[in-house]
């Protein structure tokens, strides 16, 4: 028995690529049925579209759906608010992410990174669901901002800024700047930690090297250490944008009553039925994803890679 | 001659640790002066200190009678080669070799123009659009070069620029440093642990020690007069003597060091210093044997070789007598 064990451990020894296929195959099969399988399924029924005196769906091959998403003006102002939105979002979390990954990666020293580590992380661990509700508790009229400009005598500044058109808003729970406000929070750890990597393998010899051929800390900044942190700050950006373009219970809780990406495919799929414009508006995403990496790559975001 | 570089009195500590600990040089115009010393002992501190990446916690620093001691790096008037070469990654080879052009705000022509003449002088034209990571070892050595002479620097700092060679590649990159340090006319600063590579290049060598300086001289005077027992043992092969065994062996009033090429085995003739010791080790070397020799607390190294009139029974615990003259010997004060 034994031996034959033996010699199965041989061959597989010499032969690898069987021992690969064994190991490989169930999380392959994983990956292609469960994740890409479905979502081409899904994204499929795009294709199909809805009887309109029926409410059944037609299992006919048609652009119809496609084109009614695209025509609609309801559905344009959703994909314009979303994409607008998300690509604010991952600007302002690689304006407020950088600063700290920065200091993280040179300066601090190894016990200080490992409660940056933690500071940034520990919000995860709670339930996402607790602090949307915590931020709009925070924002409300009623809110602690509210509060505290009141305190100060500044609630002419906070109303102000909630008078501005289309970002403003009865209070900064209803409002454009509110919704920002917290995606801006909840993704944030997903910025900092790819360009913390990044920032992290920039070796010292480098910015010491800009400095010694005359170039001033600002010069070093943009000419060595911004290029060679793109590619994390383009990773973040990555995470920041999808989940925001996907996300469907922040826009629910946070803001007005119009509509993002993710609500409009909660709503079509569940109570209105029509699961093709549902999965025409999960395109959305994906596309303006890859246009974004494919221009990304060109402008030369991975080229310190 | 004019001095190139002058630092007084400098003094840096980390902690408890004193890496720079009293450090004085002056190093003259046109030299080819190595810092050598073990690892640890405060040479790569002292080149950051003269390049100003690091400052010290006191002293000055004076480049052609400037005091540069509070100048940033990034307005002094030196250059480095860094160990790793810190090539930029993103950046092509002409690129990285026009890096400081480009801060200067040299015209575009000019840039062109002296990319290509130092591209030449290092031997890599038809390299310029290849990124750090296409070239090997060496030829980022002379990008790195390039990059720093291009700027027609006072003086170069070159940190262990050569570490990362093989055998062979170091050798030929020791030619062409020379080379381009007469043909530049400027002064380099090497920092370096392998003594070999300090001895063969340099004008003058300064010896650290634990962040203090033991020896500043000239290659022959640092091998044939070294200063301390530090110097002498750390400089090529010698044996050390302690007072005690010198009194009670040789009758000789203080502390040497002798070096084993100048110990004679079985010589006929009675030289000023003569011992009997037992073969402890035994190294075939090619044209020699290294032989270790052992007599009570006393360790002698000396060379055998095999083609010597005087042949001897070459096995361990074999006995022989072992001789040499006064004049070979340096004394050392400890």
């Amino acid at each position: 028995m034994s031996s034959f064990l033996d010699n199965c451990s041989s061959y597989l020894f010499r032969n690898k690529h069987i021992l690969f296929l064994i190991f490989l195959l169930p999380p392959l099969l994983w990956l292609g049925i469960i994740y890409l399988g479905s979502l081409l399924v899904f994204l499929f029924h795009s294709l199909f579209y809805l009887d309109g005196f029926t409410g059944k769906i037609v299992y006919k091959i048609s652009l119809s759906t496609i084109t009614e998403l695209f025509t609609s003006a309801a559905n344009i102002d959703i994909l314009i608010r979303t994409v607008v939105l998300a690509a604010c979002v991952s600007i302002g979390a690689a304006l407020i992410g950088f600063p700290i990954a920065y200091y993280m990666a040179k300066f601090t020293s190894p016990k200080m990174k490992i409660f940056f580590y933690l500071a940034i992380m520990l919000p995860l661990w709670s339930s996402y669901l607790v602090r949307v509700y915590s931020w709009k508790l925070i924002l409300a009229k009623e809110g602690i901002i509210n509060w505290f400009f009141t305190k100060l005598h500044l609630n002419w500044l906070l109303d102000l800024v909630l008078s501005i058109p289309v970002i403003g808003g009865p209070s900064l729970s209803i409002s454009y700047i509110g919704m920002f406000l917290v995606f801006t929070y909840i993704w944030l750890p997903f910025m900092i930690l790819p360009i913390q990597a990044s920032l992290e393998r920039v070796p010292n010899s480098l910015i010491n090297a800009s400095y010694d051929l005359g170039a001033s800390k600002r010069q070093t900044f943009y000419k060595v250490i911004l290029p060679l942190a793109l590619p994390g700050i383009a990773a973040g950006s990555i995470f920041t944008f999808s989940l925001t373009l996907g996300d469907y219970i922040i826009p629910y809780i946070i803001g007005t009553s119009k509509f993002f990406i993710g609500q409009a495919v909660y709503t079509h799929q569940g109570t209105a039925g029509n699961i093709p414009l549902a999965a025409a508006f999960s395109l959305v995403p994906i596309a303006v994803m890859t246009a974004y990496i494919y221009f990304a790559k060109k402008l030369g975001a991975f080229n310190a890679l | 001659m004019k001095t190139a570089l002058k630092i007084t009195n400098i003094q840096k500590r980390y902690g408890d640790v004193a890496a720079l600990d009293q450090v004085d040089i002056e190093i003259f115009d046109g030299e080819f002066f190595s810092l050598l010393g073990p690892s640890g002992s405060g040479k790569t501190t002292c080149l950051k200190v003269i390049a100003g990446f690091e400052v010290p916690d006191s002293g000055t620093i004076h480049l052609f009678d400037e005091d540069v001691s509070s100048i940033p790096p990034f307005k002094r008037d030196v250059n480095t080669v860094f160990q790793d070469y810190a090539l930029f990654p993103h950046m092509n080879v002409r690129e990285n070799v026009g890096y400081s052009l480009k801060i200067k705000k040299v015209p575009k022509s000019d840039q062109e123009r002296l990319i290509e003449e130092i591209l030449q002088k290092v031997k890599l034209e038809g390299y310029d659009s290849r990124k750090p990571s296409e070239l090997s070892g060496g030829q980022r050595q002379r990008v790195a070069l390039a990059r720093s002479l291009i700027n027609k620097p006072k003086v170069l700092l070159l940190d262990e620029p050569l570490g990362a060679l093989d055998l062979k590649l170091r050798e030929q990159m020791q030619f062409e440093l020379k080379s381009l340090q007469r043909q530049f006319e400027i002064t380099f600063v090497y920092v370096t642990h392998d003594q070999q590579e300090a001895m063969s290049m340099s004008d003058r060598i300064a010896i650290f020690n634990e962040g203090r300086i033991e020896q500043i001289d000239t290659p022959i005077n640092i091998y044939n007069k070294p200063k301390s027992a530090f110097v002498a043992d750390f400089i090529g092969t010698t044996s050390i003597i302690s007072k005690n065994d010198a009194l009670s062996y040789f009758n000789y009033p203080s502390s040497f060091s002798i070096r084993p090429e100048f110990v004679m085995i079985n010589q006929s003739e009675n030289l000023d210093f003569n011992l009997s010791a037992k073969i402890s080790d035994i190294q075939f070397q090619g044209s020699l044997y290294k032989l270790l020799l052992e007599k009570d607390s006393i360790l002698i190294n000396a060379y055998y070789y095999p083609n010597s009139s005087n042949s001897i029974n070459l096995e361990i615990g074999e006995s022989i007598n072992l001789s040499w003259d006064k004049i070979n010997i340096t004394d050392l004060n400890e």
